[in-house]
């Protein structure tokens, strides 16, 4: 072979790969937390001109500062846990609707619509006891959520309507909505409620075991195990798999689609309203328009990086956790604002969506003049 | 309150503005989506657009007051369009390698890119909000004036009418130009059938020697580039050059990719639907009190004014009743282009 | 005398992931020639010319056209070596016209679409062809589509053309129509290359046979110098007999009938008109027609997927003589009612089983619902998956790996295995054998004909006529939409049910039983 045509061939070329190791796909997915982490090292380096070093420390402390803990003051990580625990919440509400492909990109409005029902009951219905209360919160959070499911899931099962934009839509009447209600609730026209019941503590979650946010976790853990079983044990959680692979074959295996999906989005709704309920009465108890936080829009991410496993659903919550903490942390050490927070979010979830292209693909370099011709499938690279 | 000329007015000429920045952002929607990328990273780049030509004129104006010169009206539009478009383009760059290279899920890169684009806008928003000296102390007076300066030679003693078709600055025309060239450019020249066919059926493409991936990058990043300027209309022109992390761009980028679907994937479709839109969004200032009085009564409202967040919900209610009866009536001729959210590998078996 | 070589690839290797589909290929295609690439399917006759054509990078190996070495990274430079190919599946985009289509990527030529629906006249008269440059692609039919394929390779000034399998769907006179071009391209002096599996095509049409198997090289050997036996020798490795073994129907009796069936798409098309057949129990009945004239409507409506216009379709189950329609059932409804009724769709993975899950989670698709638990029951599903893969020898790494990444053939094999394991009275199967090699085939043939012999009604709609006349009992052929006739397929020829399949005659409904 002439040399020639050698130096003609494509520098890189792209193969498919053939099943990927759990192994590899870790350590893909390890490589590609570190490549974003580096990255936004050096971007927060640019900007404050710290030590890369400085800054991680800073990160770690976010989550874990040793001197508070030596001092038996846990409450960092608590809170890291708390947050894990409420967007795991979300992350599974999102699971089977994602496993249905149905893009429910309106946990952002299902939870705000929870927490506007929760805020709601507290206000209203602070004369009955407590753990009655808390209940009917639940209940209504749960119904108001599942509505807000609902709407879209009716419309997509049967005209086909495209339901990416119309649960986004959803978001933003809940927030209207929020804004309308917290002018209705607030007689005092300062466009807040501020902290509700703060003397009776009516509506609130109490603590367990004297931490405050037990419930919290008690409540993440029980949905996250209840809907893994749902998804892989249950006839339903087989039907929504089927639908999602190919309505067609739904079709032909006799379901009623259309049935599934309003089902599953009722489903995926309220869990999402859940975790409004678990925002207002466990965390924040109060209600504006940003008690959303963002959160349903990084579920989807954490959802989807899981491939809809609860349990990896679960290790990727606390990480983004760990990174919002941390960069809130950075900015507060370093007088910076805390959207640097979201800006590294998004870098790492870049990083860590570019990396599933190596356990789906492999990369050929050009090979060397010499050894051209050889063998086939060499130069594997990562 | 009462319907006025006056008011009819201002609600033109407001909704015109609001469906100048969706418009912008629409049409750079639909260039991307026309080669079978769908990027819901719009808002996100439209949040780039905007704070990169804050960024630069910022510079430039403050740089132009520290040597006491005044900054120059020109330079100040270049300056804000430049950064804009390129900055935005660059987030387009971005979503184009994660997804036609690296070929990860559209929709979720597309959600990335607005988390990201929304936290670096926000981010650097604050810094020179910090530099400036607090919350509301940016005022771009040079750029937004520059931008707000009306056309010269249009006629301006024809009363309403002038008011209603000749009151604005260059962009708001510009944008219109852009979206009927668009058009054209789609249906009528050979590059744009080429991308069409990209989007179609990239396979086809392929083996037709259009080189895929290139036409990919090319459009999602010039399509971003002028989702970009919508941002850098919002900023300069819609608040004056100001800068509020109220994160009202997030919601115009969003009805920006809702009216891809309502435009049928036609950018002159654009033009219209965005003012309507517009007029959804304003039409709350022409509300009879009559009607804000009985809903703040009913609600338990303290104040009639508190019934605006009711009317704000109107722009979304109308995009979901759009998509329902698009999505009932369906036509061949306006439907996705066939391959949207779909990456290619050449090699696929 | 020899003709002048335009191609010559050399060691030739190409591999993906663990399968290597070419190894180590040398092949020669010559001016003024028809090179038949033959081969079973899987055999690496289409990879092979992918790597002509700029769809794939060879791993290994040497191209030369016309004597000079060359690096084929992409469609673009197979065009600017005068190298086009029509693939199987057309590259076309159905929203263009023709026109459109043709001049899609070419640079620097006609400018303006006349200009080119020009050239394409010019072109179309030169050999022969019809394409109206203003036709939009969805209104094609199949062989326009195809014929749209070959202007535009021509238009681009290819000398070497490069068709796969372009026969498999047309009728046996419009592949007579292909071959006349295809001789008018020969005497022009271009290199034309068929990938077919098809013998009696390449006994007809081509000049040198290059046969593939298993991804290697067997021989290329001078059509007038050898025979369909020792082509097929080489090309499958051992001698098979081509006989289907066929029984005669026994204990006849009516299990389907379908009367005056007429169905218009969802998009508004027309696409069955008062199609009226019976289907024994006992019999397989085939059914025949150029692809996309209402067979796969037909099997829908009978499984209750494809809503109805008119009609009625009405089973009966042995020892009843009213019946049960079937019409306005879902297919969940048609199987409550205890109907065991078998259907094998086209789209394997698309429709008949979940390409995500394993072999077990594709055995419950039909009858997960069947127990009254909220949970799934797994063991039975299992065993039956387990009994599946032993006895059809479906090569699976486990149970649980996702069927999609099963080959073809095995797909089909779980498919069929499982619409088999319920008895049904009703087996429906569309091209059922597409793309398998010949020893699946013939198990799946193997495979009907129990079903048959059981007792069950099998519909088999097929696209090899040559198959179709040797399995079925009554063949019925389709004319768009309509029934044009019912022929008994032991004494018809293939030339009749050709003419049936594309000439609408005035009496379509008379039965030849």
């Amino acid at each position: 072979m002439s040399l020639h045509t050698v130096a003609k061939e494509p520098f890189i070329r792209i193969a498919k790969r053939e099943g990927c190791t759990v192994r590899r796909s870790i350590l893909v997915y390890f490589l590609g937390l570190l490549g974003g982490l580096l990255v936004s090292a050096v971007i927060i380096m640019l900007i404050t001109g710290l030590n890369p070093l400085e800054v991680y420390a800073s990160m770690l402390r976010g989550t874990l500062d040793f001197e508070a803990i030596a001092q038996g003051k846990w409450n960092k990580l608590w809170y890291a846990l708390r947050d894990t625990a409420l967007l795991l919440c979300i992350g599974v509400g999102l699971a089977p609707a994602f496993k249905m492909r149905f893009w429910n990109i309106g946990a952002e409005g299902q939870m705000l619509m929870g927490g506007l029902v929760s805020a709601a009951c507290m206000i209203n219905l602070s004369d009955l006891p407590n753990p009655l209360l808390l209940l009917i919160m639940a209940a209504a959070s749960i119904a108001a959520g599942a509505l807000w499911g609902f709407l879209p899931a009716v419309f997509k099962a049967k005209f086909g309507t495209n339901e990416t934009l119309f649960t986004l839509m959803m978001n933003y009447i809940a927030i209207q909505a929020v804004e309308l209600a917290v002018d209705i609730f607030d007689k005092k026209q300062s466009h807040s409620v501020g902290v509700i019941n703060l003397l009776t503590e009516k509506g609130w979650m109490p603590d367990l075991l004297g931490q405050d946010y037990l419930w919290n976790l008690i409540i993440a853990a029980a949905l996250a195990v209840c809907m893994y079983v749902y998804l892989k044990y249950t006839k339903h959680g087989y039907e929504i798999s089927v639908v999602g692979d190919s309505v067609n074959t739904a079709r032909y295996a006799g379901i009623n689609v259309k049935k599934v999906i309003v089902r599953t989005m009722l489903i995926s709704g309220a869990i999402c309203g859940l975790a409004g309920f678990v925002e207002v009465s466990a965390i924040s108890h109060t209600i504006s328009k940003s008690t959303a936080g963002g959160r349903g829009f990084t579920a989807i991410i954490v959802a989807w990086l899981a491939k809809f496993n609860t349990f990896v659903m679960a290790l990727i919550s606390l990480l983004l956790v760990f990174l919002d903490k941390g960069a809130v942390a950075i900015s507060s050490d370093f007088g910076l604002n805390d959207y640097i927070s979201q800006m590294i979010t998004g870098v790492i979830l870049f990083f860590i969506l570019g990396c599933e292209f190596f356990t789906g693909y492999r990369v050929i370099f050009r090979r060397k003049a010499g050894s051209a011709g050889k063998a086939p499938a060499e130069g594997e690279n990562a | 309150m009462l319907m006025t000329i006056a008011n009819l007015v201002a609600l033109i000429t407001n909704s015109v503005l609001f469906g100048t920045v969706i418009m912008l952002g629409c049409c750079g929607e639909i260039l991307t989506e026309k080669s079978g990328n769908l990027n819901l990273g719009v808002p996100g780049v439209m949040y780039l657009g905007g704070i990169a030509s804050l960024a630069g004129c910022y510079a430039y104006e403050s740089g132009c007051a520290a040597k006491g010169t005044t900054p120059a009206g020109y330079l100040c539009v270049i300056i804000a369009l430049v950064c804009g478009f390129a900055a935005a383009a660059l987030g387009g760059l971005l979503y184009s390698f994660i997804t036609v290279t690296l070929r990860a899920n559209q929709n979720v890169t597309g959600l990335a890119l607005t988390i990201f684009g929304a936290g670096t806008a926000n981010f650097f928003g604050g810094l020179i909000m910090q530099k400036s000296g607090g919350v509301g102390t940016i005022n771009l007076s040079a750029t937004a004036q520059a931008f707000r300066a009306q056309i010269p030679f249009l006629p301006k003693n024809w009363g309403v009418v002038s008011e209603v078709l000749f009151s604005y600055g260059a962009m708001v025309y510009a944008a219109v130009i852009l979206a009927v060239a668009m058009s054209l450019f789609l249906s009528k020249t050979r590059a744009g059938l080429n991308l069409r066919a990209v989007g179609e059926s990239p396979a086809t493409a392929d083996a037709a020697g259009i080189r895929v991936g290139r036409c990919k990058y090319l459009s999602t990043c010039v399509g971003a580039g002028i989702c970009g300027l919508g941002g850098v209309f919002y900023i300069m022109y819609y608040i004056k050059g100001m800068w509020a992390n109220d994160g009202y761009i997030e919601a115009l980028g969003w009805l920006a990719v809702a009216l891809v679907i309502f435009t049928g994937w036609r950018p002159v479709n654009a033009i219209w639907g965005s003012y309507l839109f517009g007029v959804c969004y304003w039409v709350y200032t022409c509300m009879p009190e009559a009607v804000s009085r009985f809903l703040a009564s009913t609600l338990g409202l303290t104040q009639i004014t508190y019934t605006q967040n009711l009317y704000k919900m109107l722009p979304y209610i109308a995009t979901i009743l759009v998509l329902i009866i698009g999505s009932i009536r369906q036509k061949k001729e306006n439907q996705a282009p066939q391959s949207l959210g779909l990456s290619y590998f050449r090699e696929e078996r | 005398m020899d003709n002048p070589v335009a191609v010559r690839m050399t060691g030739v290797t190409k591999a993906f992931g663990s399968v290597v589909a070419n190894r180590d290929v040398c092949l020669e295609i010559r001016r003024g020639e028809v090179l038949s690439l033959l081969g079973e399917n899987g055999s690496g006759k289409t990879t092979l010319m992918n790597m002509l054509s700029g769809i794939y990078f060879p791993d290994a190996g040497e191209i030369t056209v016309n004597g000079t070495p060359v690096t084929i990274r992409s469609p673009k430079d197979a065009f600017a070596l005068g190298i086009g190919m029509i693939h199987q599946h057309f590259k076309l985009v159905d929203v263009f016209t023709a026109a459109e289509n043709v001049m899609l990527g070419v640079r620097g030529k006609d400018r303006s679409v006349r200009e080119t629906a020009e050239r394409i006249k010019e072109i179309c008269a030169k050999y022969g062809f019809e394409v109206d440059p203003r036709q939009k692609v969805y209104d094609m039919s199949v062989s326009q589509k195809q014929t749209l394929e070959i202007v535009k390779v021509l238009y681009r000034g290819a000398d070497v053309l490069i068709l796969d399998e372009p026969t498999a769907v047309l009728t046996p006179q419009e592949t007579q129509k292909l071959f006349a071009v295809i001789r008018n391209m020969k005497a022009d002096g271009k290199a034309v290359v068929i990938i077919t599996h098809k013998l009696n095509e390449v006994m007809e049409i081509s000049d040198r046979v290059a046969i593939l198997r298993r991804g290697e090289h067997i021989a290329t050997v001078s059509t007038c110098d050898t025979s369909p036996a020792q082509l097929t020798e080489m090309m499958v490795g051992q001698k098979v007999s081509l006989n289907i073994h066929r029984a005669e129907p026994a204990n006849v009796r009516p299990a389907l009938r379908v009367e005056g069936l007429s169905v218009v798409r969802e998009d508004g098309v027309r696409v069955l008109t008062d199609v009226s057949f019976t289907a024994n129990a006992g019999e397989i009945l085939g059914i025949a027609g150029i692809s996309g004239c209402g067979q796969k409507e037909l099997l829908e409506s009978v499984a209750g997927l494809q809503k109805t216009e008119k009609g009625s379709i009405i089973y009966y189950p042995e020892g009843d003589e009213t019946g049960t329609e079937l019409v306005g059932k879902q297919p969940g409804e048609i199987r409550r009612l205890g109907i065991s009724l078998s259907f094998v769709p086209e789209d394997r993975l698309g429709m008949g089983l979940v390409g995500s899950m394993g072999m077990t989670g594709n055995m419950m698709l039909k009858n997960y619902g069947d127990s009254r638990s909220f949970f799934l029951e797994n063991r039975k599903p299992r065993e039956l998956a387990q009994r599946i893969k032993d006895e059809l020898e479906v090569s699976a790494e486990g149970l649980s790996t996702p069927v999609r990444r099963l080959s073809g053939g095995n797909v089909q094999k779980v498919l069929v295995g499982r619409e088999i394991a319920s008895s049904p009275s009703v087996l429906m199967t569309a091209y059922a054998v597409r793309g398998l090699d010949i020893n699946t085939s013939y198990t799946i043939y193997n495979l009907l004909n129990k079903q048959k012999e059981r007792g069950a009604a099998v519909i088999y709609v097929g696209e090899d006529l040559d198959v179709l006349l040797e399995l079925s009992d009554r063949i019925l052929v389709l004319c768009g939409g309509r029934v044009n006739g019912i022929v008994d397929a032991r004494s018809a020829t293939k030339e009749e049910v050709g003419a049936l399949m594309t000439n609408l005659e005035e009496n379509g409904e008379e039965e030849k039983e």
